[in-house]
């Protein structure tokens, strides 16, 4: 099953479903051929596309829309926010290449502020799935729910078999005593590389995926926040994504922690292609299991697939 | 498929726009309103609900119902004093603007039964009314969609954008109303972002245009009967206006915009609206933005 056999599957079965582009076409090439009508590409127009999924909304119809993350979050912030975000209406948002996975496209293309902004409109849902299995998992519960979601969209393949999706609930891997990583969207495949990494250093090893940001599993925090050091790993700026909502949650219920951001500080990352995007800012599973040891491993680092896309 | 021309009762339609313009010249109080532009563009919408519009009080969940977008958003008041004097809205209403306890503020929004969508940022409305277009379409209805934009609103790049969406789709369902009173919040038009020719635009843009008096029913009535102007073309009405119509003493006033009258000045400028003087201003004039 692939995201857009899914989609198509979803799209047939119930006629509420309307896919929309603003031509970006990567991941619903053939769905026009069982769509007909049904699949709208309103070209090179972010902002048209939301303004005119929320009048189909309107009359009643689910819109999963398409574009590059930076485009959607940050050209059609606005609309977002003004006709998704104050109507609630159920626009379903599928965001091409977000964080690292627009590797070598350049900081036009870096979103990295997304989670950010689309958890600060009221309504709006933000998950973001670690890999293909997940995505497919959390997609129908996303689709049928009844508010604007955003989904970083990310379909690389893993060997991890994930639970199912709980709504709102994150998909906790591992407990541990001493360190507890919180990581979501593609750094989940890395982290599964540090988690080994450490567990071979004698550490007990916690290891969370959020799958869901807003609304944010908040017991799974809590309970991460008993280990020695939390950690979060994030392809996006330090402000506003992860670690921000973990400090939310923990000042919300008075806990503290200990905690170890890895994230992007006030910079955007250098363009190249994936994998090597992922060494030079330090995001490989040994990188981080090395950051958060403080000292250098003999770990080999597992090769990391490249990037199928390349739009 | 065009609709037959049935007579109007100008005399009537003008009658009520008085009372539509009445509404809007009481609202311009206790914090005032967007009176310059809600009566440029009083005519025309009433025209639109009182003779061409399918909709009604009992119809206005029907999925076949007509279906109006005020994309300029701040013309709100005069959709309010037509709603009222269609049956549409309760007139005690009108006494809630700006009130805490009501929805009744400068902008449209959904709380209000008949407001299709809310608006106040300029260029959203000709998107969302595309998309209610294409439904139709999809679903092969025969419904059809309004939306009324400002002029200073086609400073916008979404407006236009939508244009090439529309002309895509052949949404010859779809009919853009523009309120030309050749202002735009603080400057005529011309001085500042300079629109003309704006038939020639519109039409580059692949749509069929009309341009009338939207001050007269007559010509609004040619217009609307005509529908759709072309089959697979957008339909664009540019509806030549006077910001401020009605009240000679602010009418094509720059700083006449926003309007926040004293009570003396309202009384006044009720018996100006029917010919009887016209009024000394003394309040502030108020330049928003």
């Amino acid at each position: 099953m692939t995201y857009e056999e899914l989609l198509t599957q979803q799209a047939l079965a119930d006629d509420r479903f309307v896919v929309m582009t603003a031509e970006n076409r990567a991941l619903v090439r053939n769905i026009y051929a069982h769509l007909g009508n049904r699949f709208i590409d309103t070209g090179i127009t972010e902002q048209t596309m939301i303004g005119a999924a929320a009048g189909l909304a309107l009359r009643g119809r689910i819109p999963v829309v398409h574009a590059l993350a930076s485009f959607l979050t940050m050209r059609a912030f606005e609309f977002v926010r003004t006709d998704a975000g104050i109507p609630n209406l159920p626009i379903k948002l599928s965001s091409f290449i977000p964080g690292f996975l627009s590797d070598g496209n350049g900081p036009t293309h870096q979103a990295i502020e997304d989670i950010s902004l689309m958890r600060g409109i009221p309504n709006m849902t933000v998950f973001a799935p670690a890999d293909e299995d997940d995505l497919l998992k959390m997609l129908p519960q996303i689709w049928n729910y009844p508010s604007p979601s955003y989904v970083r969209i990310n379909t690389r393949k893993t060997e991890y078999e994930h639970a199912p999706f709980e709504f709102g609930r994150a998909e906790v891997i591992a407990e541990g005593s001493d360190v507890t990583i919180l990581t979501y969207g593609l750094l989940f495949e890395q982290v599964l590389e540090a988690v080994k990494i450490l567990e071979a250093e004698g550490l007990s090893v916690g290891f969370v995926n959020m799958r869901s940001l807003k609304p944010v599993d908040e017991q799974a925090i809590l309970n991460a926040a008993k280990s020695n050091l939390l950690v979060s790993v994030e392809d996006h700026f330090l402000t506003g994504g992860l670690y921000s909502i973990i400090a939310e949650v923990l000042l919300k219920h008075q806990a503290s922690a200990k905690v170890l951001p890895l994230a992007l500080n006030e910079k955007w990352f250098k363009p190249s292609l994936l994998p090597k995007v992922l060494e030079h800012e330090g995001f490989t599973g040994k990188q981080i299991a090395e950051r958060i040891l403080g000292y250098n491993t003999k770990a080999v680092q597992a090769t990391i697939a490249a990037q199928e896309f390349s739009e | 498929m065009s609709i037959q021309t049935t007579a109007i009762d100008k005399q009537q339609l003008q009658a009520t726009a008085l009372k539509v313009r009445e509404h809007i010249i009481r609202m311009a109080t206790d914090g005032g309103c967007f009176v310059g532009a809600s009566l440029s563009a009083a005519d025309l919408i009433l025209y639109l609900y009182s003779e061409w519009l399918n909709v009604n009080k009992s119809n206005l969940a029907d999925p076949n119902r007509d279906y109006l977008f005020l994309s300029k958003g701040h013309d709100v008041p005069a959709l309010y004093g037509t709603f009222v004097e269609l049956g549409l809205m309760d007139p005690e209403r009108l006494k809630n603007h700006l009130s805490i306890d009501d929805h009744i503020y400068w902008h449209p929004n959904t709380k209000i039964p008949g407001i299709e969508f809310h608006s106040g940022s300029l260029g959203h409305l000709p998107s969302v009314a595309i998309g209610v277009a294409l439904d139709i379409k999809i679903r092969g209805g025969k419904n059809r969609v309004v939306c009324i934009l400002g002029d200073g609103e086609l400073n916008e790049g979404t407006c236009w954008e939508a244009m090439l969406v529309a002309n895509a789709y052949q949404l010859d369902n779809m009919i853009f109303v523009v309120d030309r009173n050749q202002f735009q919040a603080n400057m005529p038009t011309e001085d500042l972002i300079p629109l003309e020719p704006l038939h020639d635009k519109f039409a580059a843009f692949g749509a069929a245009v009309k341009r009338i008096d939207g001050h007269d029913f007559d010509a609004l009535h040619e217009a609307f009967s005509a529908y759709p102007f072309h089959p697979g073309k957008v339909n664009v009405v540019i509806a030549d206006t006077v910001r401020g119509r009605g009240l000679p003493s602010i009418e094509r006033r720059a700083d006449r915009w926003f309007c926040n009258f004293t009570a003396t000045e309202i009384d006044s400028l009720l018996k100006e609206l029917h010919g009887e003087h016209q009024t000394q201003l003394t309040s502030e004039t108020l330049v928003v933005r």
